[in-house]
């Protein structure tokens, strides 16, 4: 399955997270109260982190960042290995302290304070279950340290249970479950003491890929029962997609975009963003405003194309457009599209339900189109080496300066 | 199973010859009807009812008792606290020459160990008995105890502990509650160890008692020089035989705890 797949099972799951606006809020139907404090200039964040910088002996980590997170949402940290996503999330929870700049919890600077007084629990990558203590003890583990008494805590390991449907282990100890269920006492343990923050780290990175899917679904639908605020960890950027209401991209310390999932899709920031998210073509020319909000792009070899923006460029302004495989189609015969291009088919990958089409351009470059094979295997059209045209409209493609 | 070549097998009787021979005879002798150890006369266990009604030894063997279970107890806990300073504490200063003093004692000549006790003991006043062979046992123990422990420590997945401090357990509470309780397979090695070691030192031992306290190897070793008796054969195989059963017991013990550990992880997985 591809991340497109994914994200749109999300947005039909029925769950609060289709609350979540889509990328022109005024597509969203006015009578839906819209989950999105972000965009809300009253909402006070639960986190802040306000210039923010993280150095380990030379080696910057964090590199002065700002960045809000509102309570309730399914917030996630995306970013290649080594982006200073982990270092953020060890701030969050208190095994490290920030260089310079302050981090704040519900108003309150957090620098300093130990992680065992912190309203705010982390469930690890690699569970960290205790292997002496059967599930019932491990959930148990947090509750006990805050002397709460016997029949509370009775009742909230047993609600614990009960939310990860996991009753019947409870007298196990971690060595003798599954993978998947010792991901969900994780979860339940680090639950139990109802933090005002849920940081995960690569939660469901121990896990095969269905079990993965069902389980994004299940962590989603905990965050909404449970009302708390989750920040992901994730290099896996389908499964941010699905389950986050924001995703922030980062790099090298910095975060380039934070958006919903279809801003960060269909609205890319920077080619960085365009290409770490999904699949992306890439044309690089020279911008020529030829109307309001519209250029024509002189690519090399390739010749004119014409793109709409919002973003304004100069004449002569190097440009990138970046163009999703699936808004490509893929033509016999010469269409009649804003933009169309002759080449010849190159390679295809067959993923069962869709089809990529590599197709060379005249100038060596590779477009990939992308079509739904709403045929059987034996009516399709195109083969290896056809030539065909590709095309796409004006509005298709985001046009990016960097 | 594949059969041993002839080169391996012969280096293989050859190496156990050499290091159970000696004992084997030892073991034999002591059933020995004949005063006389080389001269085999008849099967007998006299030397052990004899063995029984020595005071002299039996004195001995408690004290050795009581100095092993002691100096070894103490020894655990000092060596796993001095491990888990230098594997957990981070770069503190002067960690690297810290870490080599621990382990100094390890290649140190046991006669100067020994000696310079004896110099110190001498030096504070302290009388030299029961309690000095204690605190020399210690000494030496010690870094034998915190090398198991910290060989064990630096595999321990930190994030255990982080998550016990994430749960709201202070430093103290995450040790006792995850840390000790994984890591106490390795702390009883520590402690079996320095027991071990404590049951047959001699040469420290010599150096720092005084005329109140004589030890078991000491005894062994002073009764030797007035010729070899088929009671120190005796006396020696009940040693062979109790240090045997418990390393026998312990290999069994573990290797069976991880097979079930194993076959419980695979009944887990398949059952998913």
């Amino acid at each position: 399955m591809d991340q497109n797949q994914v994200g749109y099972l999300s947005r039909l799951s029925g769950r609060g997270h289709d609350l979540r606006p889509t990328s022109y809020s005024e597509r969203t139907p006015v009578s839906e109260p819209v989950f999105a404090p972000w965009n809300d200039a009253d909402a006070t964040p639960l986190i802040t982190f306000q210039n923010v910088t993280k150095k380990f002996g030379e080696f910057v980590a964090i590199d002065d960042l700002t960045l809000d997170i509102f309570e309730k949402e399914f917030f996630a940290l995306l970013g290649p290995s080594g982006c200073g996503k982990t270092t953020m999330m060890r701030m969050l929870a208190g095994f490290e302290n920030p260089s310079s700049g302050a981090i704040s919890l519900s108003g309150k600077n957090i620098a300093g304070v130990p992680p065992n007084q912190r309203a705010v629990n982390m469930m690890f990558q690699s569970y960290a279950l205790f292997p002496h203590l059967s599930v019932w003890e491990n959930i148990a583990f947090g509750l006990k340290r805050d002397g709460m008494f016997k029949d509370a805590l009775n009742a909230r390991v047993d609600e614990m249970l009960k939310l990860t449907r996991l009753e019947k282990f409870a007298r196990r100890k971690p060595h003798q479950i599954s993978g998947g269920q010792r991901q969900r006492v994780a979860l339940a343990r680090s639950l139990a003491k109802a933090p005002k923050l849920l940081l995960l780290d690569e939660p469901l990175g121990a896990l095969d890929k269905k079990l993965r899917q069902d389980t994004q679904f299940e962590l989603m639908d905990i965050q909404e029962k449970t009302g708390t605020t989750f920040v992901i960890v994730t290099h896996d950027q389908e499964e941010a997609m699905t389950v986050a209401s924001r995703v922030a991209v980062m790099d090298e310390g910095r975060i380039i975009q934070v958006a919903t999932p279809e801003h960060i899709y269909e609205e890319p920031n920077s080619v960085y963003v365009a290409d770490f998210i999904g699949d992306v073509n890439l044309l690089t020319g020279q911008a020529k405003a030829t109307g309001q909000d519209t250029y024509e792009i002189e690519v090399p070899v390739l010749g004119s194309i014409f793109a709409s923006s919002v973003r304004p460029f100069s004449d002569g302004q190097t440009c990138h457009l970046a163009i999703r495989p699936e808004k490509v189609a893929i033509h016999a015969e010469r269409p009649s599209a804003d933009n169309a291009v002759q080449g010849k088919v190159l390679d295809i990958a067959y993923l069962g339900n869709l089809s990529t089409y590599h197709v060379e351009l005249p100038g060596g470059q590779i477009i990939k189109a992308q079509s739904a094979n709403t045929r059987r295997i034996s009516r399709r059209t195109f083969t290896w080496e056809d030539p065909v045209w590709v095309s796409w409209t004006a509005t298709a493609g985001v046009l990016l300066d960097q | 199973m594949r059969r041993l070549s002839l080169f391996n097998s012969v280096s293989l009787t050859l190496g156990f010859a050499f290091l159970y021979l000696p004992m084997l005879i030892l073991i034999i002798y002591s059933f020995n009807k004949s005063k006389l150890v080389t001269v085999w006369a008849g099967f007998s266990t006299q030397w052990y009812g004899e063995l029984m009604q020595n005071e002299a030894f039996l004195d001995a063997a408690w004290v050795t008792l009581k100095v092993a279970v002691v100096s070894s107890t103490i020894a655990t806990v000092l060596g796993t606290m001095a491990a888990y300073a230098l594997v957990r504490g981070g770069r503190f200063f002067g960690r690297t020459l810290f870490s080599g003093m621990v382990f100094a004692p390890l290649v140190m000549p046991e006669v100067i160990t020994g000696l310079s006790l004896l110099l110190l003991f001498i030096g504070i006043g302290l009388d030299r008995g029961v309690l000095t062979i204690i605190l020399a046992h210690t000494t030496f123990s010690m870094c034998f105890v915190s090398v198991v422990v910290s060989s064990r420590l630096s595999t321990f997945d930190r994030s255990l502990e982080e998550a016990a401090l994430d749960l709201g357990a202070t430093p103290f509470a995450a040790f006792r509650l995850v840390t000790l309780p994984i890591i106490a397979p390795a702390v009883v090695s520590g402690w079996l160890l320095a027991f071990t070691l404590s049951l047959d030192d001699l040469v420290i031992a010599t150096f720092v008692t005084g005329p109140s306290a004589t030890t078991l190897p000491m005894k062994i070793w002073s009764s030797v020089r007035l010729g070899v008796t088929p009671e120190i054969n005796a006396l020696s195989t009940i040693l062979i035989g109790l240090v045997a059963t418990g390393v026998i017991t312990a290999s069994l013990v573990s290797k069976r705890n991880l097979v079930r550990m194993q076959r419980e992880e695979r009944a887990a997985e398949r059952a998913q």
